[in-house]
């Protein structure tokens, strides 16, 4: 059962890399760095794991450690979205 | 509750899938940029409904203290320091997966805190799921670090050299895979655990400060994509799908814009991390001393402005001099008295202008320029030559025609604008030192050239007004 599990998340792992291959190359150049910023907030994503580490129910190094990537991976999901949001505004053709 | 839990974070997957496909066009980009941020909202709902999660203060204050930051880095910082702020953000991408591995290590850790004699069995998938985290995300906080340190000019931008670099690194790389290959087989080294990190920190410093600031484009969009791995490595210890197909999106991101870059500088991936463009340029600039001389014509101001009268199309091709002296709006003011005269004008650029990728777009976008007039090089370069005047503002190496004909040039076969082609060559710089390469430019010295010295943003801004005295 451990393995079949391991192997299905080598399975979504590899799906995914194609599927962002095939998204990604569509994007132009003139949307690069919006791009980053924007795929950049997404990677804030693991703040999933930073949450399930801060909210233990004992206070040990865990806990510590989860605070801090909490505050790290938040700063990576306001700040990129915002910052994206902020520059694709300005993205106008007249 | 489990499966109300997996079923979001399934919808929050596909939104981030969604919201990088409306990226893919301006008009439906802020739209996906939207999508992507309600993903990761329900994402983080979700997580906070887990039975696992049972106190909230501590994800309160963290999430607190990170929100506020992350807000005034988002409104504060000008559009030049955009590189910056990206390079920052993928550094905390990095960071927060080491501290998850990290954490997750310690809590399946059954003698920790307390040791209580238990064998300590690790899944080997798990294991090495942790030290690559450990690895790439120690790799990519650090290194985005010292690269926002170059982009801000706090750590020197040149390519920086020390004794036995390569072996050096190598040796570290190899003490990191030796050390989490033990861990794996005996999960209770927590030392070594501790080793791998702090090795991976200071692998993190020294891997990038070799790399020049122009280079940067490559260096950003390769800790991006390391951001993106160590979150779907952070995926596999956790065994959420969620952050496995996110961590993959971004890192199959980076790895394209990486690519990319690579490409426009004709290098390959490990010439650049390896810190090899300045070799070539060094050792190159003594055989280039017969490289062509001559006259220099250089123009004014006012003289342009008359030249610029008589003309049908122009092109400019901006550089990282445009966004060092600020001058995005100073050139779209240039845009505008010309196109008032019924000049049509484009704007070409260069794949790694600027110290990102996209960076010359964004600045050209606040300056309200319409991202239709913006060409990529492949899209502009044979128009060259039937344009009346090409501008070059504070680019040298990308219009250096050396690249496409001289085999002893470091630049050879890079691909480049052919602006030598149109009529008339303007290059706005502040002086005739060299570009990045380190290189004489032979396009000065060709009889269509004419240099037009001074800051980009005085300069441009001295036109507009010539032109508009006319």
């Amino acid at each position: 059962m451990e393995e079949y599990l391991f192997l299905m998340h080598v399975y979504v792992f590899a799906l995914a890399i194609f599927v962002g291959f095939e998204l990604i190359t569509k994007v132009p150049p003139t949307l690069h760095t919006p791009l980053m910023s924007g795929s950049n907030a997404i990677s804030g994503i693991t703040i999933v794991g930073a949450i399930l580490s801060a909210g233990l129910e004992q206070f040990t190094i865990s806990t510590i450690l989860g605070l801090i990537a909490v505050a790290f991976a938040m700063i990576n999901v306001v700040g990129g979205f915002l910052v994206t949001d902020r520059m694709l505004k300005m993205f106008k053709k007249k | 509750m489990i499966i109300a839990i997996e079923i979001t974070y399934l919808i929050s997957s596909i939104l981030f899938i969604l919201g990088i496909k409306y990226l893919g066009s301006p008009k439906t980009a802020r739209k996906g940029n939207l999508y992507a941020a309600i993903g990761m909202f329900l994402a983080i709902a979700a997580t906070l409904l887990d039975q696992q999660v049972l106190t909230f203060e501590w994800i309160i204050i963290g999430g607190l203290i990170g929100s506020i930051a992350g807000l005034i880095m988002a409104y504060k910082t000008p559009m030049t320091g955009m590189p910056q702020m990206v390079g920052m953000l993928n550094g905390f991408g990095g960071g927060a997966s080491l501290l998850v591995a990290l954490s997750e290590y310690f809590k399946k850790n059954p003698n920790y805190p307390v040791d209580q004699g238990a064998i300590f069995n690790l899944p080997i998938d798990q294991g090495v799921a942790i030290i690559l985290s450990l690895l790439i995300g120690g790799i990519t906080f650090t290194g985005s670090m010292i690269a926002f340190g170059k982009l801000q000019g706090l750590v020197t931008g040149k390519v920086v050299k020390y004794p036995l670099q390569h072996p050096f690194n190598a040796l570290l790389v190899l003490l990191v895979l030796g050390a989490g290959a033990y861990v794996v087989m005996f999960p209770s080294m927590m030392a070594l655990v501790l080793m791998i990190t702090g090795v991976s920190l200071v692998l993190g410093v020294l891997l990038v400060l070799p790399i020049g600031g122009a280079d940067m484009p490559v260096a950003i969009s390769l800790l991006n994509s390391y951001s993106g791995i160590a979150g779907s490595m952070t995926g596999f210890v956790l065994g959420n799908n969620e952050l496995i197909i996110a961590g993959a999106l971004v890192g199959a991101s980076g790895i394209i814009l990486t690519n990319i870059m690579c490409k426009a500088m004709n290098r390959s991936l490990m010439n650049v991390v390896l810190g090899g463009w300045a070799n070539a340029g060094s050792a190159s600039t003594t055989s280039s001393t017969t490289s062509p001389k001559g006259d220099v014509k250089s123009i004014d101001s006012e003289e342009l402005a008359m030249l610029l009268d008589s003309v049908g199309s122009v092109i400019i091709v901006p550089g990282y001099g445009m966004a060092v002296g600020q001058a995005q709006h100073a050139v779209r003011d240039l845009t505008n008295v010309l196109e008032k005269k019924g000049i049509k004008v484009r704007f070409a650029i260069h794949p790694v202008a600027g110290r990102m990728p996209g960076h010359m777009n964004v600045l050209l976008a606040e300056a309200q320029v319409s991202y239709d007039k913006l060409y990529a090089m492949e899209d502009i370069n044979d128009d060259f030559n039937n344009t009346d005047v090409v501008i070059v503002i504070g680019a040298n190496d990308v219009v250096n025609p050396a690249a496409r004909h001289d085999q002893s040039s470091p630049i050879f076969g890079m691909p480049i604008l052919n602006v030598d082609y149109a009529k008339t060559v303007i290059i706005n710089k502040r002086s005739m030192s060299a570009g990045y390469a380190g290189i004489d430019n032979e396009l000065f010295f060709y009889p269509n050239a004419l240099m037009y010295f001074g800051d980009s943003k005085d300069a441009m801004t001295k036109l507009v007004n010539e032109i508009k005295n006319l």
